[in-house]
């Protein structure tokens, strides 16, 4: 890596992104910071109650509850998101007009407004109107979204299977696309199996894009607000209540500021814990070609 | 050399013909595998079904009358209907939806793709003070979750009488659009030798002119690219969009939510207003189908 040259009046340039942006970040996160150390009994009378609102929300069992909710639901969402989209990458064709068709096809769902595909989910799920719903129920099924809590769980995980997956495809197949050709045929020359092949050769090449498509789905799906509040509402009961439904309802729903506000940063706070995470992989990890390449070369 | 012996897979006659020859080719073709059945396409094309029911369900529906909807139960329109476009495209609460959200999605990536260029190329050619911090708390904004930022959104922009703008919703939407495009843009720059910068300075080129005649052709994919996710990201964003508006810059989106929540249930209609907000993006996608990945990696494929 050739290092840049160090020159100060950059900063001009990056004036007007880092104006806009403090503009849309900053004063709003002050407010936030505000609410979360104030109370108010009305007529925009404030008064300092230090740490109260975080003591009340780490010990709510609300809060534990959403988190819980919350935890399940992205790991859940990573675990069948990950090796599906890399198993679809593995099969894309190989000639140019269908590669064309099978992407744009692909990357549809992605392209939907949020609340459309809630919208789409709970049209088809629905037991008197939808092909999901009338499906199963006539296969004497007892599946109902908004009456039964599994029911709704599956519906909502299923929902972003069917919003996210192509994601991690299309990154795992650009991963594989730079994959050059001389490695399979060394591979082949090995008689290395198609198994080998997958874990020697694509695995460690994806290695990179999948690190980006994990750290991307589970940070996406752990802010997860619009599908599951139109298909679902956060119901039946509060079954599927994740972390920003249940902010939205206790900051506009209720108008519980402070605790809103207390809960935002800790909300915030784990984001950033990850967004860290996500730099560092992002910026990091270029040239470890030489040891895949190494490696692959091993199988036999 | 014990190739062909190891695996018993399904090397056949084609395969180890071709093996012979394969050592020129550019592109060797690795199929068959899995004793004879075409997995591969099958998987694909299971998957594919997955994705596009639900969609085709929609404008099924689009295409139907409500008695139809709710009576009867049909695989496609029997009674075949445009009158639910046609409400949708005649009464201007619902057009004028569209033609909000799609002015404040316009702003939104001008606006974000302007302000982005000039900041990528200094991420990408200079180091300065603090611009690895920089670039990082951007990256943060992309991740924050829109649901902490509604409530102080809604206060910021009604205190500065922007509230229920287009223009408060395209700024809004800057908070996650200018650091994603960019990250975009620096991927893109990024990858164009700092040479050509440095042989134009020499030719006697001014920046501003430097930028605009040599860089920008450059690296016009990028900003396609760049723009095109802007575009995708503000347009399918709903919480915000919903926060600051209530009559004037009402998005679509928000129509859809409130007319199902007000009046009774019109399925019909709500079909075909979702199918036709699922259109631009299908125009669109078809010219970035090789780029996509590289956006969602943000720039780093």
């Amino acid at each position: 890596m050739q290092t840049k040259p160090v020159n100060q009046k950059a900063w001009f340039l990056v004036l007007p992104v880092f104006l806009l942006v403090a503009f849309s970040a900053l004063i709003p996160l002050m407010t936030v910071m505000n609410y979360s150390v104030q109370d108010t009994f009305g007529n925009n009378q404030f008064f300092w109650v230090g740490l109260e609102w975080f003591e009340d929300i780490l010990q709510s069992e609300r809060f534990h509850d959403a988190f819980l909710r919350q935890i399940l639901f992205s790991a859940l969402i990573l675990a069948i998101e990950v090796p599906l989209g890399i198993a679809v990458a593995l099969c894309m064709p190989t000639r140019r007009f269908w590669t064309a068709v099978v992407l744009v096809l692909m990357a549809l769902p992605l392209l939907i407004p949020w609340n459309v595909v809630g919208t789409i989910w709970q049209v088809f799920g629905r037991v008197d109107i939808g092909l999901l719903g009338k499906a199963l129920y006539s296969l004497g099924v007892d599946y109902n979204y908004t009456q039964d809590p599994l029911s709704a769980w599956i519906t909502v995980v299923v929902m972003d299977v069917w919003h996210w997956t192509s994601l991690v495809a299309l990154l795992c197949y650009a991963g594989l696309q730079s994959i050059p050709d001389a490695y399979y045929q060394a591979a082949r020359i090995d008689g290395a199996s198609r198994w080998a092949v997958f874990r020697h050769i694509q695995l460690p090449k994806m290695k990179r894009v999948l690190l980006i498509a994990v750290l991307l789905r589970f940070m996406d799906s752990f802010m997860i607000y619009t599908e599951p509040f139109v298909v679902t509402g956060g119901g039946p009961g509060n079954s599927t209540t994740f972390l920003s439904i249940d902010l939205v309802k206790m900051a506009i729903g209720q108008f519980d500021l402070g605790k809103a506000a207390a809960m935002s940063i800790l909300y915030f706070l784990t984001i950033l814990l990850l967004s860290w995470v996500f730099y560092t992989v992002m910026t990091s990890g270029e040239g470890n070609g030489r040891a895949t390449r190494r490696r692959g070369r091993a199988d036999a | 050399m014990m190739t062909r012996i190891t695996r018993p897979a399904p090397p056949g006659p084609t395969d180890t013909a071709r093996e012979g020859q394969d050592q020129g080719r550019a592109r060797p073709k690795r199929r068959t595998r899995g004793g004879g059945l075409p997995v591969k396409p099958l998987v694909l094309t299971l998957y594919l079904v997955f994705l596009l029911l639900p969609i085709y369900w929609l404008l099924g529906m689009s295409l139907k009358t409500n008695d139809e909807i709710l009576s009867t139960f049909s695989l496609w329109p029997i009674d075949l209907t445009f009158a639910n476009y046609a409400v949708i495209l005649s009464d201007p609460a619902w057009y004028m939806g569209y033609v909000n959200s799609t002015l404040y999605v316009v702003m939104n990536t001008i606006i974000s793709v302007a302000v982005a260029l000039p900041a990528a190329y200094a991420f990408s050619r200079y180091r300065f003070l603090g611009d690895k911090h920089l670039f990082f708390w951007l990256l943060t904004n992309r991740m924050a979750p829109p649901a902490v930022f509604a409530l102080p959104f809604f206060q910021l922009y009604s205190s500065i009488g922007l509230f229920d703008t287009h223009i408060a919703v395209a700024l809004a939407h800057c908070l996650f659009n200018v650091p994603l495009a960019v990250w975009i843009l620096e991927g893109f720059m990024s990858g164009v030798p700092r040479e050509i910068d440095e042989t134009a300075y020499i030719d006697g080129y001014s920046f501003p002119r430097f930028f605009a005649r040599i860089f920008m052709p450059l690296i016009a994919p990028g900003i396609g690219v760049a723009a095109f996710f802007c575009f995708m990201f503000s347009w399918v964003e709903l919480l915000l969009a919903r926060t600051l508006t209530s009559v004037d810059a009402k998005p679509i989106a928000a129509t859809m939510t409130r007319t199902v929540s007000a009046s009774g249930l019109d399925w019909g209609v709500l079909a075909a207003a979702g199918i036709l907000t699922i259109v631009p993006g299908a125009l669109v996608i078809y010219f970035v189908r090789n780029y996509i990945a590289k956006g969602f990696a943000l720039g780093r494929v």
